[in-house]
């Protein structure tokens, strides 16, 4: 945030009468507001510029990181997949692989607010009040062993935090340390006495099937055959279902649901209600869930709010990392969402 | 030489001329004489009988049906989820230098959000006299330039770093793109929110950031900021696309892709940068004593041969081939590639289809004579500052193996003797 937000009304002033004056200006475009700029002008500087009033504690970020964060980032921050891993790395930078994290690697705490304040949490950017951004930012100091759990991270003890990779950084030295040796006319002829291949990407693997359109095509045919299959559904509440589609942004960033819907950290969630639990082709399920559906598990509309209120206490062992939905009525909201898709 | 190989030469070399060396010919396969009359001449096909679509059958063209595995790839296992992901350009399937916009290669970091001219707005503010917000129709009314630039994603052949992983030159050097830009300089945009661009702007920045939810935000030193980035519009004389930032992206020339924000809502000058995730935890480049360098922005000299490659093998056999590929440097203009078949031990200097252009791709070729034997195909490019592109063996010998970005190594296709080519290292 720019520190001269206070003289700008002052500089706004002196513009408007003083605009005429500039023969290279054009004259495009208009003042901004003061509360527009504080609108959309959030960054946050290393030396704590534009850092908010507010304050959390590790504890209180618990609770928060369990229902806004830890469905991709894991109950401790350590990642669940492929999302970011938030703790753990310590001593790690010089080895093979290293795990570079917040603890780790970030060399200015004042990213981490920066970044959660503005883009998290994912699906939902923005949504933060400053207190829950402070709180969550201890929480993962607390789960990278930075702070104790009674510390209060404040815009005033912010500094107080040291960051262990802080002096980690260079500025880019290429033109040191490399430009200088890769410089000058290359050898054309004889430049090696043998060449053996050492390595070979077939060995790995990895390389994605690389259908192409017409394959595609093909999906889609399969796709239509499957619709005429379509039970007639009850008629869905559609107030109730929109409700329901809000209440799915905590549900977005693992599960996908509808038309071109893919399994994701989540499994697809297209037919769920009143469906068989554990089908969903291509996903792994937990090891209790799979033995949930070995028994028959069918997820009706009971089932399913029990599993959505507390999932892991109605299924101790469930993948799925999400602390539940308190309230009835968004349990309510979101089954009539997800049955607007079949089911 | 064999007998064999010199008659393959000499019908090469014939060919070329003009000549029609038929009796030598015979021996390429290209070139071999028909035994039976070709029916697609000697029967009317139904193309050549009736109708053709007529005007307006596409409104908008696609390329056609039978260019259908010309596409973007996604590598799934590469992160947890499309909206935060990238693909890859086809540039194996691809020739010149300009590319298509429908399959440039896309990074989001909240997904390609839809966003309306009319609801656009670009904000400049921070250490200016006026702080502006124009409207899209506002960028239309200054004087505007074009220009050809690469973009480039840092990570492009990221995967590569600790050996041979991905087989087809889309996915090892597919993230990169290469579009003319029509927009306006920022540092217009600058002056008329007040900045004097004369005065001492040493130590300052600009930060700009995306309208999406990521808010992509990264920090730019003042000078380039005044140098040669543009606020751009559009892309090969049409509007941007969606996945490209439309309406409005920033084009920041010859420097990583992750600076190029899309969607672009705001520019603040600054005292300094912000040091946002995106220039720290992010794009940073850990070397092997476990400090990173960062501020890596410029994007060194780089090439590959897109054919023969793995996904686009040799499927004529012997006799005259094409190989191509493109070259391209952050730090200016491309004056030379040089191209070897034997790993890396002979190097034949390639053809430039023009001269390099400044912060833009080159294509190049090398128009040879293969005779069927085992190739380890390499490209070395070199531009104007004098610089060579290094091995991947110097690159860890100075940054270590655990680096993931600007991975700018010679590239080995080792294509067989049936025209198969695999990604390989070489010692």
């Amino acid at each position: 945030m720019s520190k001269f937000l206070k003289s700008t009304a002052l500089a706004l002033a002196v513009s408007l009468i003083a605009a005429p004056a500039f023969a290279d200006k054009f004259g495009l475009g208009r003042t901004a507001l003061p509360e527009e700029i504080a609108a959309w002008d959030g960054d946050i500087s290393p030396d704590g510029t534009g850092l908010p009033v507010g304050s959390g504690d590790a504890l209180v970020g618990e609770e928060i990181f369990a229902d806004k964060c830890a469905s991709c980032h894991g109950d401790f921050a350590e990642g669940i997949g492929n999302w970011p891993k938030l703790a753990g790395g310590a001593d790690t930078l010089n080895h093979d692989d290293p795990l570079k994290t917040v603890g780790s690697y970030w060399p200015y705490l004042t990213t981490t607010f920066d970044y959660i304040k503005r883009s998290m949490p994912y699906g939902d950017a923005g949504s933060l009040p400053d207190d829950e951004v402070y709180a969550i930012v201890a929480y993962i100091l607390y789960s990278n062993d930075l702070i104790e759990d009674d510390f209060v991270l404040s815009n005033e003890t912010f500094f107080d935090v040291e960051m262990p990779n802080a002096n980690g950084f260079i500025v880019d030295n290429r033109a040191e340390t490399e430009y200088v040796q890769w410089t000058g006319e290359p050898c054309m002829q004889d430049c090696k006495d043998v060449v053996e291949v050492t390595m070979r990407a077939l060995v790995l693997d990895v390389t994605p099937d690389q259908g192409g359109a017409a394959d595609e095509e093909v999906v889609e045919t399969t796709k239509v055959e499957v619709e005429v299959d379509e039970v007639a559904i009850d008629a869905i509440d559609a107030e109730l279902a929109a409700a329901g589609a809000k209440v799915f942004k905590k549900c977005k960033a693992c599960h996908q649901v509808g038309d071109g819907a893919k399994n994701r950290t989540g499994p697809i969630l297209t037919g769920i209600v009143n469906g068989a639990a554990g089908v969903v082709d291509g996903f792994r399920y937990s090891k209790p869930l799979t033995k949930a559906a070995e028994g028959g598990l069918v997820w009706t509309e009971a089932e399913l709010a029990a599993f959505l209120a507390k999932p892991k206490a109605y299924l101790k062992g469930t993948k799925m990392s999400f602390s539940g939905l308190k309230k009835e009525s968004d349990q309510a909201a979101i089954i009539e969402y997800l049955r607007s898709f079949g089911g | 030489m064999s007998d064999k190989d010199n008659e393959l030469v000499s019908s090469r070399r014939a060919f070329l001329g003009g000549a029609v060396a038929a009796g030598a010919g015979a021996l390429t396969t290209g070139a071999a004489q028909a035994q039976t009359a070709d029916p697609l001449i000697t029967e009317i096909q139904p193309w050549a009988q009736g109708f053709g679509d007529g005007v307006d059958a596409v409104r908008y063209g696609l390329p056609t049906e039978h260019e259908g595995d010309v596409i973007r790839r996604n590598v799934e296992w590469l992160t947890a989820d499309t909206v935060s992901s990238i693909n890859f350009t086809p540039i194996h399937a691809l020739d010149g230098t300009i590319t298509p916009q429908g399959c440039a290669f896309e990074r989001h970091h909240s997904g390609a959000i839809d966003l309306k001219k009319d609801d656009y707005r670009l904000m400049i503010n921070g250490l200016v006299d006026n702080p502006l917000v124009f409207s899209y129709a506002d960028l239309e009314r200054f004087p505007r330039e074009n220009h050809v630039y690469f973009c480039e994603c840092a990570a492009n052949t990221g995967m590569e770093w600790a050996g041979a992983q991905l087989n087809g030159a889309q996915f090892t050097h597919g993230m990169i793109h290469n579009m003319e830009y029509t927009g306006v300089p920022l540092r217009t945009l600058l002056e008329e929110a007040g900045l004097d661009t004369t005065g001492d702007l040493s130590g300052k920045w600009v930060f700009v950031e995306g309208a999406d939810a990521s808010s992509n935000g990264r920090s730019i030193p003042m000078e380039k900021a005044l140098d040669d980035v543009l606020v751009a519009f559009k892309a090969n004389g049409e509007a941007l696309r969606k996945e490209h930032g439309y309406p409005v992206r920033l084009v920041v020339p010859g420097w990583e892709g992750n600076m190029w924000v899309k969607w672009i809502r705001r520019i603040e000058v600054m005292d300094g940068p912000v040091e946002s995730r995106e220039e720290t935890s992010k794009y940073t480049d850990t070397l092997e004593d476990g400090t990173s360098r960062k501020w890596t922005w410029e994007m060194d000299a780089k090439s590959v041969v897109t054919s023969p490659s793995p996904q686009a093998p040799i499927k004529h056999g012997t006799g005259p081939l094409v190989i191509t590929g493109l070259a391209w440097s952050g730090r200016g203009a491309i004056t030379r590639v040089d191209v070897s078949k034997d790993g890396g031990k002979n190097w034949e200097t390639a053809r430039l289809a023009k001269p390099g252009e400044k912060m833009a791709l080159t294509r190049f070729y090398l128009d040879t004579d293969w005779d069927g034997s085992e190739m380890m195909l390499q490209s070395r490019a070199m531009d104007d500052t004098g610089y060579v592109q290094p091995t991947k063996t110097q690159l860890r010998e100075v940054r270590g193996l655990n680096s993931i970005y600007h991975n700018n190594c010679i590239q080995t296709w080792l294509v067989r003797s049936n025209g198969e080519a695999e990604n390989v290292e070489v010692s």
